[in-house]
Protein backbone atom coordinates (compact mmCIF):
# COMPACT_ATOMS: atom_id res chain seq x y z
CA UNK A 1 0.00 0.00 0.00
CA UNK A 2 1.92 3.06 -0.68
CA UNK A 3 0.78 6.58 -2.34
CA UNK A 4 1.88 5.70 -5.62
CA UNK A 5 -1.08 3.08 -6.39
CA UNK A 6 -3.53 5.94 -6.95
CA UNK A 7 -1.57 7.07 -9.90
CA UNK A 8 -3.67 4.60 -11.38
CA UNK A 9 -6.09 6.54 -12.37
CA UNK A 10 -8.56 3.61 -11.68
CA UNK A 11 -7.75 2.67 -8.06
CA UNK A 12 -7.83 6.74 -7.85
CA UNK A 13 -11.27 7.05 -9.09
CA UNK A 14 -12.47 4.16 -6.96
CA UNK A 15 -10.96 5.61 -3.96
CA UNK A 16 -11.85 8.93 -4.02
CA UNK A 17 -15.49 7.84 -5.17
CA UNK A 18 -15.57 6.32 -1.58
CA UNK A 19 -14.08 8.68 0.15
CA UNK A 20 -15.62 12.21 -1.38
CA UNK A 21 -19.12 12.17 -0.10
CA UNK A 22 -17.64 11.65 3.68
CA UNK A 23 -14.92 14.47 2.87
CA UNK A 24 -17.77 16.78 1.76
CA UNK A 25 -20.03 15.67 4.72
CA UNK A 26 -17.75 16.61 7.18
CA UNK A 27 -16.25 19.61 5.75
CA UNK A 28 -20.01 21.12 5.53
CA UNK A 29 -19.97 19.81 8.85
CA UNK A 30 -17.48 21.81 10.56
CA UNK A 31 -17.47 24.72 8.46
CA UNK A 32 -21.37 25.13 9.42
CA UNK A 33 -19.94 24.56 13.17
CA UNK A 34 -16.70 26.90 13.02
CA UNK A 35 -18.61 29.54 11.03
CA UNK A 36 -21.69 29.57 12.96
CA UNK A 37 -19.78 29.53 16.29
CA UNK A 38 -17.87 31.78 15.06
CA UNK A 39 -20.02 34.16 14.08
CA UNK A 40 -23.04 34.20 16.60
CA UNK A 41 -21.86 32.58 19.72
CA UNK A 42 -18.10 34.44 20.59
CA UNK A 43 -18.12 37.48 22.40
CA UNK A 44 -17.25 40.79 20.50
CA UNK A 45 -13.57 41.95 20.86
CA UNK A 46 -13.27 45.07 23.17
CA UNK A 47 -11.36 47.46 20.81
CA UNK A 48 -12.16 45.32 17.27
CA UNK A 49 -16.26 44.86 18.08
CA UNK A 50 -17.70 42.35 15.86
CA UNK A 51 -15.71 43.21 13.16
CA UNK A 52 -12.99 40.60 15.07
CA UNK A 53 -15.25 38.04 13.64
CA UNK A 54 -14.11 38.15 9.89
CA UNK A 55 -10.89 35.84 11.12
CA UNK A 56 -13.37 32.66 10.11
CA UNK A 57 -13.19 33.64 6.74
CA UNK A 58 -9.69 35.52 6.35
CA UNK A 59 -7.36 33.39 8.41
CA UNK A 60 -8.43 29.66 6.90
CA UNK A 61 -8.45 31.02 3.26
CA UNK A 62 -4.83 32.87 3.32
CA UNK A 63 -3.49 30.02 4.50
CA UNK A 64 -5.03 27.73 1.84
CA UNK A 65 -4.01 30.24 -0.74
CA UNK A 66 -0.91 29.40 0.20
CA UNK A 67 -0.80 26.03 0.94
CA UNK A 68 -2.61 25.06 -2.43
CA UNK A 69 0.58 26.75 -4.52
CA UNK A 70 2.51 24.20 -2.02
CA UNK A 71 0.43 21.32 -3.09
CA UNK A 72 0.60 22.42 -6.62
CA UNK A 73 4.72 22.32 -6.69
CA UNK A 74 4.53 19.34 -5.31
CA UNK A 75 2.17 17.60 -7.20
CA UNK A 76 4.19 19.47 -10.80
CA UNK A 77 7.46 17.54 -9.56
CA UNK A 78 5.62 14.95 -9.27
CA UNK A 79 4.32 14.72 -12.79
CA UNK A 80 7.95 16.33 -14.28
CA UNK A 81 9.43 13.29 -12.30
CA UNK A 82 7.65 10.27 -12.70
CA UNK A 83 5.04 11.23 -15.13
CA UNK A 84 1.24 10.53 -13.19
CA UNK A 85 -1.40 11.97 -15.12
CA UNK A 86 -3.49 12.18 -12.01
CA UNK A 87 -0.68 14.01 -10.66
CA UNK A 88 -0.97 17.09 -13.20
CA UNK A 89 -4.50 16.89 -13.43
CA UNK A 90 -4.98 17.51 -9.75
CA UNK A 91 -2.39 20.46 -9.55
CA UNK A 92 -4.42 22.29 -13.15
CA UNK A 93 -7.64 21.08 -10.23
CA UNK A 94 -6.37 22.93 -7.62
CA UNK A 95 -5.16 26.40 -9.36
CA UNK A 96 -9.10 27.88 -9.58
CA UNK A 97 -9.81 26.49 -5.49
CA UNK A 98 -6.23 28.48 -5.14
CA UNK A 99 -7.17 31.73 -6.82
CA UNK A 100 -10.55 31.58 -5.28
CA UNK A 101 -9.27 31.62 -1.76
CA UNK A 102 -6.60 33.94 -2.39
CA UNK A 103 -9.39 36.51 -3.72
CA UNK A 104 -11.35 35.77 -0.85
CA UNK A 105 -8.50 36.48 1.58
CA UNK A 106 -7.98 39.60 -0.37
CA UNK A 107 -11.58 40.89 -0.35
CA UNK A 108 -12.47 39.76 3.98
CA UNK A 109 -8.89 41.58 4.61
CA UNK A 110 -10.43 44.46 2.59
CA UNK A 111 -13.78 44.82 4.38
CA UNK A 112 -12.20 44.08 7.96
CA UNK A 113 -9.28 46.79 7.07
CA UNK A 114 -11.74 49.61 6.21
CA UNK A 115 -13.27 50.39 9.78
CA UNK A 116 -9.80 48.90 11.58
CA UNK A 117 -6.86 50.50 9.40
CA UNK A 118 -9.75 53.21 7.58
CA UNK A 119 -7.99 51.89 4.22
CA UNK A 120 -9.57 49.10 1.99
CA UNK A 121 -5.90 48.36 0.58
CA UNK A 122 -2.66 49.54 1.45
CA UNK A 123 0.70 48.65 0.03
CA UNK A 124 1.94 46.54 3.27
CA UNK A 125 4.57 43.51 2.36
CA UNK A 126 1.70 40.46 2.81
CA UNK A 127 -1.07 42.27 0.98
CA UNK A 128 1.29 42.61 -1.70
CA UNK A 129 2.25 38.99 -1.60
CA UNK A 130 -1.01 38.49 -1.71
CA UNK A 131 -2.08 40.18 -4.94
CA UNK A 132 1.04 38.46 -6.51
CA UNK A 133 0.03 35.19 -6.01
CA UNK A 134 -2.88 36.23 -7.45
CA UNK A 135 -1.45 37.41 -10.54
CA UNK A 136 0.34 33.53 -10.38
CA UNK A 137 -2.71 31.71 -10.28
CA UNK A 138 -4.37 34.23 -13.00
CA UNK A 139 -0.77 33.23 -15.38
CA UNK A 140 -0.79 29.44 -14.58
CA UNK A 141 -4.57 28.85 -14.90
CA UNK A 142 -4.16 31.34 -18.29
CA UNK A 143 -1.13 28.98 -19.66
CA UNK A 144 -3.28 25.80 -19.07
CA UNK A 145 -5.86 27.67 -20.96
CA UNK A 146 -3.96 28.73 -23.83
CA UNK A 147 -2.17 25.10 -24.93
CA UNK A 148 -4.13 22.65 -26.68
CA UNK A 149 -2.21 19.92 -26.46
CA UNK A 150 -2.59 18.60 -22.74
CA UNK A 151 0.65 16.81 -21.69
CA UNK A 152 2.44 20.12 -23.39
CA UNK A 153 0.06 21.76 -20.88
CA UNK A 154 1.03 19.77 -18.04
CA UNK A 155 4.44 20.09 -18.63
CA UNK A 156 4.73 23.86 -19.71
CA UNK A 157 2.37 24.90 -16.31
CA UNK A 158 4.96 22.52 -13.86
CA UNK A 159 7.80 24.59 -15.16
CA UNK A 160 5.98 27.69 -15.03
CA UNK A 161 4.93 26.98 -11.20
CA UNK A 162 8.71 25.32 -10.23
CA UNK A 163 10.16 29.08 -11.47
CA UNK A 164 6.93 30.64 -10.31
CA UNK A 165 7.35 29.42 -6.78
CA UNK A 166 10.88 30.76 -6.36
CA UNK A 167 10.15 33.97 -7.80
CA UNK A 168 6.77 34.16 -5.15
CA UNK A 169 8.89 33.71 -2.43
CA UNK A 170 11.62 36.06 -3.59
CA UNK A 171 8.59 38.79 -4.24
CA UNK A 172 7.53 37.96 -0.90
CA UNK A 173 10.70 38.91 0.83
CA UNK A 174 11.32 41.75 -1.49
CA UNK A 175 8.29 43.57 -0.51
CA UNK A 176 9.29 43.09 3.11
CA UNK A 177 12.29 45.20 2.34
CA UNK A 178 10.34 47.98 0.60
CA UNK A 179 7.59 48.54 3.27
CA UNK A 180 7.35 47.59 6.94
CA UNK A 181 3.74 46.81 6.58
CA UNK A 182 0.61 47.31 8.96
CA UNK A 183 -0.77 43.83 9.03
CA UNK A 184 0.08 42.04 12.15
CA UNK A 185 2.62 39.31 12.00
CA UNK A 186 1.93 35.57 12.43
CA UNK A 187 -0.22 34.35 15.51
CA UNK A 188 -0.93 30.91 15.09
CA UNK A 189 2.24 28.83 15.70
CA UNK A 190 2.11 25.30 16.90
CA UNK A 191 4.12 25.77 19.65
CA UNK A 192 3.08 28.73 21.40
CA UNK A 193 1.11 27.79 25.14
CA UNK A 194 -1.69 30.34 23.63
CA UNK A 195 -1.91 31.62 20.70
CA UNK A 196 -4.94 33.71 21.17
CA UNK A 197 -7.60 33.53 23.53
CA UNK A 198 -9.60 30.14 23.36
CA UNK A 199 -12.97 31.63 23.23
CA UNK A 200 -12.11 32.59 19.44
CA UNK A 201 -9.72 29.48 19.16
CA UNK A 202 -11.61 26.69 19.03
CA UNK A 203 -14.28 27.96 16.56
CA UNK A 204 -11.17 29.23 14.13
CA UNK A 205 -9.67 25.82 14.50
CA UNK A 206 -12.94 24.22 13.85
CA UNK A 207 -13.70 26.52 10.69
CA UNK A 208 -9.39 26.23 9.35
CA UNK A 209 -10.51 21.83 9.69
CA UNK A 210 -13.88 22.92 7.33
CA UNK A 211 -11.92 25.27 4.76
CA UNK A 212 -9.12 22.24 4.69
CA UNK A 213 -11.78 19.43 4.14
CA UNK A 214 -14.15 21.36 1.56
CA UNK A 215 -10.39 22.28 -0.36
CA UNK A 216 -9.82 18.24 -0.15
CA UNK A 217 -13.54 17.47 -1.30
CA UNK A 218 -13.73 19.96 -4.13
CA UNK A 219 -10.10 18.86 -5.27
CA UNK A 220 -11.19 15.34 -5.25
CA UNK A 221 -14.10 16.30 -7.31
CA UNK A 222 -12.37 18.78 -9.54
CA UNK A 223 -9.60 16.01 -10.21
CA UNK A 224 -12.37 13.48 -10.82
CA UNK A 225 -14.13 15.55 -13.43
CA UNK A 226 -10.53 16.17 -14.87
CA UNK A 227 -10.07 12.38 -15.34
CA UNK A 228 -13.51 11.89 -17.14
CA UNK A 229 -12.95 14.68 -19.26
CA UNK A 230 -9.96 13.49 -20.45
CA UNK A 231 -11.80 9.68 -20.99
CA UNK A 232 -15.04 11.19 -23.09
CA UNK A 233 -11.73 12.72 -25.14
CA UNK A 234 -10.28 9.46 -26.41
CA UNK A 235 -13.36 7.64 -26.06
CA UNK A 236 -14.27 10.32 -29.50
CA UNK A 237 -10.73 9.65 -30.88
CA UNK A 238 -11.32 6.50 -31.05
CA UNK A 239 -15.02 7.16 -32.29
CA UNK A 240 -13.51 9.11 -34.94
CA UNK A 241 -10.90 6.81 -35.61
CA UNK A 242 -13.45 3.98 -35.87
CA UNK B 1 27.33 30.60 -30.23
CA UNK B 2 29.14 33.36 -30.64
CA UNK B 3 28.20 32.73 -34.72
CA UNK B 4 24.70 32.98 -33.22
CA UNK B 5 25.02 35.91 -31.29
CA UNK B 6 26.12 38.03 -34.46
CA UNK B 7 23.58 36.71 -36.41
CA UNK B 8 20.97 37.39 -33.41
CA UNK B 9 22.19 40.93 -33.54
CA UNK B 10 22.63 41.22 -37.18
CA UNK B 11 18.50 40.16 -37.00
CA UNK B 12 17.64 42.36 -34.45
CA UNK B 13 19.22 45.70 -36.23
CA UNK B 14 17.87 44.94 -39.79
CA UNK B 15 15.13 47.12 -40.94
CA UNK B 16 11.50 45.14 -39.23
CA UNK B 17 13.82 43.57 -36.32
CA UNK B 18 12.57 46.14 -33.59
CA UNK B 19 15.87 47.66 -32.13
CA UNK B 20 14.47 50.88 -32.13
CA UNK B 21 11.27 49.98 -31.52
CA UNK B 22 11.97 49.47 -27.84
CA UNK B 23 13.40 53.20 -27.10
CA UNK B 24 11.28 54.81 -29.11
CA UNK B 25 8.99 53.14 -26.66
CA UNK B 26 10.67 53.94 -23.65
CA UNK B 27 10.74 57.82 -24.73
CA UNK B 28 7.11 57.68 -25.21
CA UNK B 29 6.41 56.64 -21.72
CA UNK B 30 8.68 59.16 -20.01
CA UNK B 31 7.27 61.82 -21.94
CA UNK B 32 3.68 60.92 -21.22
CA UNK B 33 4.17 61.12 -17.67
CA UNK B 34 4.12 64.50 -17.13
CA UNK B 35 0.92 64.95 -18.82
CA UNK B 36 -0.59 62.41 -16.33
CA UNK B 37 0.67 63.16 -12.89
CA UNK B 38 1.71 66.58 -14.00
CA UNK B 39 4.73 68.90 -14.79
CA UNK B 40 5.33 70.19 -10.98
CA UNK B 41 9.01 69.66 -10.54
CA UNK B 42 9.46 68.58 -7.15
CA UNK B 43 6.90 65.50 -7.78
CA UNK B 44 8.80 64.39 -11.25
CA UNK B 45 11.65 64.30 -9.28
CA UNK B 46 10.03 61.92 -6.62
CA UNK B 47 8.54 59.56 -9.13
CA UNK B 48 11.51 60.01 -11.51
CA UNK B 49 13.08 56.84 -10.70
CA UNK B 50 10.37 54.49 -10.24
CA UNK B 51 8.72 56.15 -13.93
CA UNK B 52 11.88 55.58 -15.87
CA UNK B 53 12.93 51.40 -14.16
CA UNK B 54 8.99 51.03 -14.67
CA UNK B 55 9.33 52.58 -18.51
CA UNK B 56 12.27 50.57 -19.38
CA UNK B 57 10.55 47.63 -18.23
CA UNK B 58 7.78 47.97 -20.34
CA UNK B 59 10.34 48.48 -23.05
CA UNK B 60 12.07 45.32 -22.58
CA UNK B 61 8.54 43.53 -22.59
CA UNK B 62 7.93 45.05 -25.88
CA UNK B 63 10.32 42.83 -27.23
CA UNK B 64 10.04 39.49 -25.49
CA UNK B 65 8.13 37.68 -27.96
CA UNK B 66 10.77 38.32 -30.70
CA UNK B 67 13.68 36.19 -28.90
CA UNK B 68 11.95 32.77 -30.11
CA UNK B 69 9.26 33.13 -32.00
CA UNK B 70 10.52 34.25 -35.22
CA UNK B 71 13.06 31.36 -35.31
CA UNK B 72 10.06 29.01 -34.40
CA UNK B 73 8.07 30.36 -37.52
CA UNK B 74 10.98 29.49 -40.26
CA UNK B 75 12.23 26.53 -38.55
CA UNK B 76 15.37 27.85 -37.55
CA UNK B 77 14.99 27.36 -33.75
CA UNK B 78 14.53 23.08 -34.10
CA UNK B 79 17.97 23.31 -35.94
CA UNK B 80 19.46 25.47 -33.03
CA UNK B 81 17.77 22.38 -30.84
CA UNK B 82 19.36 19.58 -32.58
CA UNK B 83 22.81 21.40 -33.20
CA UNK B 84 25.60 20.25 -31.29
CA UNK B 85 25.28 23.41 -28.99
CA UNK B 86 23.44 22.69 -25.65
CA UNK B 87 19.87 24.64 -25.59
CA UNK B 88 20.76 26.22 -22.54
CA UNK B 89 23.88 27.49 -24.08
CA UNK B 90 21.43 28.74 -27.30
CA UNK B 91 19.16 30.38 -24.78
CA UNK B 92 21.69 32.37 -22.95
CA UNK B 93 22.99 33.99 -25.97
CA UNK B 94 19.64 34.48 -27.15
CA UNK B 95 19.06 36.63 -24.11
CA UNK B 96 22.07 37.95 -24.29
CA UNK B 97 22.09 39.59 -28.06
CA UNK B 98 17.90 40.44 -26.24
CA UNK B 99 19.94 42.57 -23.77
CA UNK B 100 22.41 44.16 -25.89
CA UNK B 101 19.22 45.43 -28.25
CA UNK B 102 17.78 46.13 -25.64
CA UNK B 103 18.77 46.24 -21.66
CA UNK B 104 21.68 47.97 -23.27
CA UNK B 105 20.00 51.02 -25.45
CA UNK B 106 17.55 51.71 -22.99
CA UNK B 107 20.03 51.98 -19.96
CA UNK B 108 22.29 54.51 -22.05
CA UNK B 109 18.89 56.53 -22.97
CA UNK B 110 18.26 56.52 -19.19
CA UNK B 111 20.02 59.29 -18.06
CA UNK B 112 18.82 61.33 -21.52
CA UNK B 113 15.27 60.67 -19.73
CA UNK B 114 16.40 61.52 -16.59
CA UNK B 115 16.66 65.01 -17.59
CA UNK B 116 13.15 65.46 -18.96
CA UNK B 117 11.93 63.97 -15.25
CA UNK B 118 14.25 66.55 -13.39
CA UNK B 119 15.98 63.41 -11.76
CA UNK B 120 18.28 64.95 -8.91
CA UNK B 121 21.69 65.29 -9.75
CA UNK B 122 23.03 62.08 -7.74
CA UNK B 123 20.35 59.97 -9.03
CA UNK B 124 22.15 59.83 -12.38
CA UNK B 125 25.03 57.85 -11.91
CA UNK B 126 22.65 54.84 -9.58
CA UNK B 127 19.97 54.92 -12.09
CA UNK B 128 22.38 54.34 -14.98
CA UNK B 129 24.12 51.36 -12.83
CA UNK B 130 21.20 49.85 -11.08
CA UNK B 131 19.69 49.43 -15.10
CA UNK B 132 22.94 47.74 -16.11
CA UNK B 133 22.91 45.50 -13.26
CA UNK B 134 19.07 45.09 -13.50
CA UNK B 135 18.05 44.61 -17.18
CA UNK B 136 19.59 41.24 -17.84
CA UNK B 137 17.83 39.63 -15.09
CA UNK B 138 14.70 41.53 -17.59
CA UNK B 139 15.86 39.38 -20.40
CA UNK B 140 16.71 36.59 -19.24
CA UNK B 141 13.26 36.05 -17.20
CA UNK B 142 11.52 37.32 -20.49
CA UNK B 143 13.82 34.44 -22.71
CA UNK B 144 11.77 32.11 -19.73
CA UNK B 145 8.42 33.84 -20.42
CA UNK B 146 9.30 33.88 -24.16
CA UNK B 147 9.95 29.91 -24.52
CA UNK B 148 6.73 28.92 -22.15
CA UNK B 149 4.54 30.59 -24.91
CA UNK B 150 6.81 29.90 -28.38
CA UNK B 151 4.78 26.96 -29.72
CA UNK B 152 1.21 29.74 -29.13
CA UNK B 153 -0.17 31.68 -32.31
CA UNK B 154 -0.81 34.79 -30.55
CA UNK B 155 0.92 34.63 -27.35
CA UNK B 156 2.04 38.20 -26.90
CA UNK B 157 -0.23 39.37 -24.47
CA UNK B 158 -0.42 36.08 -22.03
CA UNK B 159 3.78 36.50 -22.12
CA UNK B 160 3.32 39.62 -20.37
CA UNK B 161 0.67 38.08 -17.91
CA UNK B 162 3.34 35.57 -17.12
CA UNK B 163 6.09 37.59 -17.25
CA UNK B 164 5.37 40.44 -14.97
CA UNK B 165 4.23 39.21 -11.86
CA UNK B 166 8.05 37.15 -12.13
CA UNK B 167 9.61 41.38 -12.69
CA UNK B 168 8.29 41.98 -9.38
CA UNK B 169 11.52 41.49 -7.24
CA UNK B 170 13.56 42.83 -9.84
CA UNK B 171 11.77 45.77 -10.12
CA UNK B 172 11.95 46.44 -6.28
CA UNK B 173 15.35 46.64 -5.92
CA UNK B 174 16.15 48.38 -9.07
CA UNK B 175 14.01 51.12 -8.59
CA UNK B 176 14.34 51.25 -4.72
CA UNK B 177 18.65 51.53 -6.07
CA UNK B 178 17.85 54.42 -8.18
CA UNK B 179 15.39 55.95 -5.57
CA UNK B 180 17.99 55.64 -2.76
CA UNK B 181 21.03 57.14 -4.79
CA UNK B 182 18.62 59.90 -6.29
CA UNK B 183 17.96 61.03 -2.29
CA UNK B 184 21.68 60.62 -1.14
CA UNK B 185 21.04 57.41 0.60
CA UNK B 186 23.52 54.01 1.06
CA UNK B 187 22.32 51.70 -2.28
CA UNK B 188 25.12 49.03 -1.61
CA UNK B 189 22.12 46.25 -0.09
CA UNK B 190 19.41 46.78 -2.71
CA UNK B 191 22.46 47.35 -5.64
CA UNK B 192 23.60 43.68 -3.98
CA UNK B 193 20.19 42.10 -4.22
CA UNK B 194 19.65 43.39 -7.74
CA UNK B 195 22.63 42.07 -8.51
CA UNK B 196 22.31 39.03 -7.23
CA UNK B 197 18.91 38.30 -8.85
CA UNK B 198 20.54 39.29 -12.16
CA UNK B 199 23.08 36.23 -11.47
CA UNK B 200 20.93 34.16 -10.44
CA UNK B 201 18.52 34.40 -13.12
CA UNK B 202 21.01 33.73 -15.29
CA UNK B 203 23.11 30.82 -14.19
CA UNK B 204 19.32 28.96 -13.69
CA UNK B 205 16.34 30.37 -15.67
CA UNK B 206 18.33 28.93 -18.84
CA UNK B 207 17.56 25.69 -18.11
CA UNK B 208 14.06 26.05 -17.35
CA UNK B 209 13.96 27.88 -20.69
CA UNK B 210 15.51 25.46 -22.47
CA UNK B 211 13.40 22.44 -20.61
CA UNK B 212 10.84 24.70 -22.11
CA UNK B 213 11.76 25.10 -25.38
CA UNK B 214 12.04 21.16 -25.45
CA UNK B 215 8.75 20.35 -24.56
CA UNK B 216 7.34 23.53 -27.07
CA UNK B 217 9.17 21.57 -29.97
CA UNK B 218 8.25 17.66 -29.15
Amino acid sequence: MSIWEYANPKRFMQTSGHVLPWVSGLAVLSLATGLVWGFFFTPEDYKQGSTVKIIYLHVPAAMLAINIWAMMLVTSLVWLIRRHHVSALAAKAAAPIGLTMTLIALFTGAIWGQPMWGTWWAWDPRLTAFLILFLFYLGYLALWEAIDNPDTAADLTAVLCLVGSVFAVLSRYAVNFWNQGLHQGATLSLDKEENIADVFYIPLLISIAGFVLGFVALLLLRTRTEIRARRLKALQARERMA
Amino acid sequence: MIALLIRDLRLAMRAGGGFGLGLAFFLIVTVLVPFGVGPEGTLLARVAPGVLWLGALLACLLSLDRIFALDHEDGSLDLLATAPVPLEGVVAVKACAHWLTTGLPLTLAAPALGLLLNLPGPGYGWLTLSLAAGTPALSVIGAFGAALTVGLKRGGLLLSLLVLPLYVPTLIFGAEVARRGAEGLATATPFLLLAGISAGTLALLPFAAAAAIRINLR
